[in-house]
């Protein structure tokens, strides 16, 4: 409700308040466009006892969206907490529920991880997509009081060769790359998968790792009546209101040309070097202990800091909202509380601490403003899920319950049925498959494999990322997980991996996601670290499809159930529904990642041979004739069928215990987990970032096709120092794991000659394992 | 001795710097960008990042900073500065330097292991090496590109002020494969890739990088 004067200075006109809503009941409202059910509108009604205001409507609808609410996710995610057990619980000093996870890693330190999902906004518009979802994964690490201290990106895209993707994938990753470099943060990892599936669909997650002393850990809490409410950062602007626009336009006259005011794009603009002042104001905030508690704007704005921050805390804030810093002219209250305008942060001060907050943002250079109070409510209030009021130049725009808004959405226990297509699928396995035969077919398939989209080099990508900044980073990119040191006196660490295969998801979600489980873990132990807590971005199609809500139902018990076994909690987490293109649903993606910890990072093992002069090659675990699901079976015959590979979770935490008993007592030069492509790409990759070529010689009667390429699970490949051989074999012996000696390093060689299959120059290798992606994207 | 490194708003590797200072054996004397004031230090480290987020062209905001008056008068009497990757595209705008640093040829931001070919080894920065020596550091730059006109570049090589040069790939396409330059006194080094990443095998692809700042203590020291 404004209007454009002659000069075209838009002027404030009477807005929707509270009194109006309350003389108006029959006005009709547009909450269908805004995504909200007959329902969910009529439930708003009884909580407000009356129709709700514009602003309030915006509030609403946006955070009992999917995204915000979890509405469909609730009733399966409680799984997690039902099977989280006390033991798992006590190395966590913050669970599901807060911001992110925190973890103790010991020596007095936090350690806080999670990883979020910025699907959609990165088709539409990927260099902005994916820049504003990795700076909302930092604030997120931020408002836990953390330093975010490293960034991996697990990213999946179309076909590799798709026109398309050749939109998408580079904007993604120079978006990724222009954000996180300009934040200092270093890029330690992550993924890049191809998959027809996420064509107009890609996948684009961001994990954030944060760094505190114990006693610093942050929660966003409003407490303390009369307590100050501080907006900061940057100011509020028309972008990515989304479908809020809908009110706008409604309630806005003067614009029927569509010149009256400009329409932004529902994607928000990252600014990175404004979150990188934000970080620095904040951890200057936090370390003169000047705030009480403090959340980050990210999906749905002012609406979720300022409801969730009032729930958090006694129930009672009050907002004058015309206070908020703008950037466009004639906003709307609802405008001003849906805007995702990036690089805000909502703290909540003490009064006598006001001035000293504000001086550490004017050094930095970061406007603040006070917005609000925390305010009493009554115990009926406090009965009714506290007391949020927000006004607009002195009238009531917002008199709502925050717990309402912030907690007490729908719920919704949707129709879940196993798909009808799903034993068709497992029927089809790969038995009938034509397999290489013969060292020359043999060879082919190898050079094949490796220049295959999916396990060729990542460089392309990595080398737009800044993997050095803060000079921490010990593992990165192309190592089995990233590893980054925390304490520089102690050489206390962290590690991290990501990882989730889509095709083994689709075959049995249940299975899929305790393999995701499991090869991050196995990925974390392979440098060297315990892992010890999970966190998840649970990637799936549209609930409202009980196919694909079956998918989720499994995912999420299989991926509880496995971490109960493996005794390591799930911190954190998110879901990103609705990725599909018209009814096809993208591969159910669990992508989970796990954070390691090791007392001291110089002993971390690497995973290129040659760091010793002579070293042996083992192969922890069992290979199996497993290909249904496999890169092969997609490779050299574009399959998806079967049933995938076994997962024994207990034969992965001994393989992870092995590996960090030899690592600790220097028994190990180097691993690398084995997964996608089976040992011959582990081979490959370990001799070319050493290197140093070897000669692999497959035990008597091994059928060479099946030891090279099979996909089994709980595997890794070791070379041991010639000197430590006995020592760790008998190691592998007396705990039961098996070990079988698969080849020797060799510092002499530039050559990986796989004996009675064909040598390959490392030349060779390298020219077919680097050209795929810079071939495909320049 | 008393290093100084300045912070400006979205420097990123001042943290790197102040660490290969004291690695070195110095100690590092954090300087703001706000303050026209060296704190009495004996050189000054100007890090990389993306001061002022660099939206306009980079190092042009910074040069105007009222540390960098303070900075251009000491250099000018004799001071050892040194600029890494943004302080070298600061050290060009404020005419500490010559030339300029642009877009990458690739047109991407680059992160690579780097070797360099130590050319100079007379300036306050560079004793340690020897001549022709190779030495592995990171680069790390979008606008990485050296460019000057031909003339400069003559002076440049007949003065014996390449410091460095890139050897094998040339991935940011500078002219006459330049990775860093001296200023006429060889008190002043700008140069693009990072050599406080690479002060221990440990967090960097080598230690190489060390003997910038132990090439420092020398020169302080002997002075």
């Amino acid at each position: 409700m404004t209007s454009t004067d002659l000069t075209g200075q838009q002027t404030a006109a009477p807005v929707d308040t509270v009194d109006h809503a309350a003389a108006t009941p029959g006005l009709p409202q547009p909450y269908r466009e805004l995504g909200l059910k007959d329902d969910e509108y009529q439930r708003i009604r009884a909580i407000l006892g009356r129709r709700p205001t514009d602003a309030e409507l915006a509030m609403y609808s946006v955070m009992w969206s999917e995204h915000c609410s979890y509405k469909s996710s609730k009733v399966h995610l409680r799984y997690f907490g039902e099977t989280t057990t006390e033991e798992m619980r006590a190395g966590m000093l913050a669970g599901i529920g807060e911001n992110a996870g925190v973890v103790d890693i010991g020596d007095g330190w936090a350690v806080t991880f999670k990883v979020e999902s910025h699907n959609h906004p990165s088709y539409v518009e990927p260099y902005q997509g994916a820049a504003t979802g990795v700076g909302g994964i930092v604030r997120d690490i931020l408002a836990m009081g953390a330093r975010p201290v490293a960034v991996a990106d697990p990213l999946r895209f179309g076909p590799a060769d798709a026109p398309d993707t050749r939109r998408v994938l580079p904007g993604v990753v120079a978006g990724v790359g222009g954000y996180g470099n300009c934040l200092g943060l270093p890029n330690i990892g992550g993924e890049v998968v191809f998959d027809e599936t996420y064509a107009g669909n890609p996948l684009v997650n961001a994990l954030c790792i944060g760094s505190m002393r114990v006693e610093d850990l942050h929660l966003a809490h409003a407490s303390g009546v009369g307590n100050k409410v501080i907006l900061f950062g940057a100011r509020t602007g028309l972008d990515g209101i989304g479908g809020v626009s809908v009110l706008a336009s409604d309630s806005f006259s003067g614009d029927e040309t569509g010149s009256g005011r400009k329409k932004l794009p529902s994607v928000q603009v990252g600014d990175p070097f404004t979150e990188k002042v934000l970080i620095e104001c904040c951890l200057e905030l936090f370390r003169d202990r000047l705030v009480v508690g403090i959340q980050d704007l990210g999906g749905a704005g002012l609406s979720c800091a300022t409801s969730e921050l009032a729930s958090a805390g006694d129930g009672g804030m009050r907002v004058e909202l015309d206070r908020v810093p703008l950037r466009a002219s004639g906003m709307t209250p609802a405008e001003i509380l849906s805007s995702e305008s990036q690089e805000r942060m909502c703290a909540v001060v003490r009064p006598e601490d006001v001035d000293a907050f504000l001086r550490v943002c004017a050094k930095w250079d970061v406007t603040a403003t006070v917005i609000g109070e925390v305010t009493e409510v009554s115990e009926e209030e406090a009965a009714r899920g506290g007391r949020l009021k927000i006004t607009w130049h002195g009238e009531t725009v917002v008199d709502c319950p925050p717990r309402t808004v912030a907690h007490e959405g729908p719920v919704y226990q949707r129709p879940v049925e196993r798909p009808a297509d799903q034993d068709e699928l497992i029927a089809d396995t790969t038995e009938a498959l034509a397999r290489p035969s013969g060292p020359e077919e043999l060879r082919e398939t190898v050079l094949r494999m490796i220049s295959s989209p999916n396990l060729a080099s990542r460089a392309w990508v990595t080398d737009q990322y800044d993997r050095y900044v803060r000079g921490n980073t010990v593992l990165a990119q192309p190592a089995d997980s990233g590893m980054i040191r925390i304490d520089e006196t102690t050489g206390r660490g962290v590690a991290v991996a990501t990882d989730c295969n889509g095709r083994y998801c689709r075959l049995d979600p249940y299975t899929g996601a305790q393999l995701a489980l499991a090869e991050a873990y196995r990925n974390v132990a392979a440098g060297g670290a315990t892992p010890a807590a999970v966190t998840n971005c649970l990637n799936f199609g549209s609930p409202e499809d009980p196919g694909v809500m079956w998918q989720f139902e499994q995912a999420v018990r299989g991926l509880a159930d496995g971490c109960r076994e493996l005794g390591i909690p799930v911190t954190g987490g998110n879901v990103s529904f609705y990725n599909q293109t018209g009814s096809t649903a993208i591969l159910p993606t669990p992508v989970v990642g796990v954070l390691g910890v090791i007392d001291d990072v110089r002993r971390r093992v690497p995973t290129g041979f040659g760091t010793e002069p002579g070293e042996t090659l083992l192969l922890l675990g069992e290979t199996r004739d497993e290909f249904d699901g496999s890169e092969w079976a997609r490779v050299a015959h574009g399959h998806l069928g079967g049933v995938p590979p076994r997962v024994d979770l207990g034969r992965e935490r001994l393989l992870a215990e092995v590996v960090i008993a030899g690592s600790r007592d220097g028994m190990l030069s180097a691993a690398h987990d084995l997964s996608e492509g089976g040992l011959a790409q582990a081979v490959v990759e370990s001799a070319l970032a050493g290197q140093t070529g070897c000669r692999v010689v497959l035990p008597e009667g091994a059928d060479p096709f099946v030891w090279l390429f099979s996909e089994s699970a709980g595997r890794m490949l070791v070379a041991v120092p010639r000197s430590e051989e006995l020592r760790f074999t008998d190691m592998c012996r007396a705990r039961g794991l098996p070990a079988t000696k698969v080849g020797v390093v060799d510092p002499e060689s530039n050559a990986v000659e796989i004996q009675g299959v064909a040598t390959f120059g490392l030349d060779e290798l390298r020219t077919a394992w680097e050209g795929t992606l810079p071939a495909l994207f320049g | 001795m008393r290093v100084g490194v300045i912070t400006f708003p979205g420097t990123l590797d001042d943290v790197d710097a102040a660490r290969a200072v004291t690695t070195a054996g110095a100690e590092a004397v954090p300087l703001w960008h706000g303050d026209a004031d060296l704190r009495g230090v004996d050189a000054v480290i100007v890090p990389g990042g993306f001061s002022y987020g660099d939206y306009l062209r980079c190092g042009a905001i910074a040069r105007f900073a009222p540390v960098m008056g303070e900075v251009v008068t000491a250099a000018r009497g004799g001071m050892p500065v040194l600029g890494i990757c943004n302080g070298f595209q600061i050290l060009c705008e404020a005419g500490l330097l010559p030339g300029a640093l642009v877009r990458n040829s690739g047109l991407h931001f680059v992160c690579r292991d780097q070797w360099l070919r130590v050319e100079n080894t007379t300036s306050a920065w560079t004793t340690r090496y020897d001549r022709g020596a190779e030495i592995l550091v990171p680069l790390k730059s979008g606008e990485g590109r050296y460019v000057a006109d031909e003339a400069t570049l003559d002076r440049l090589e007949g003065e014996g002020r390449v410091a460095f040069r890139y050897v094998g790939e040339n991935r940011n396409g500078a002219l006459r494969d330049i990775a860093g330059i001296t200023d006429e006194r060889g008190r002043v080094l700008g140069l693009m890739p990072h050599p406080e990443h690479a002060i221990d095998a440990l967090t960097g692809p080598s230690d190489d990088g060390l003997g910038m700042f132990l090439s420092l203590l020398d020169t302080v020291v002997t002075a």
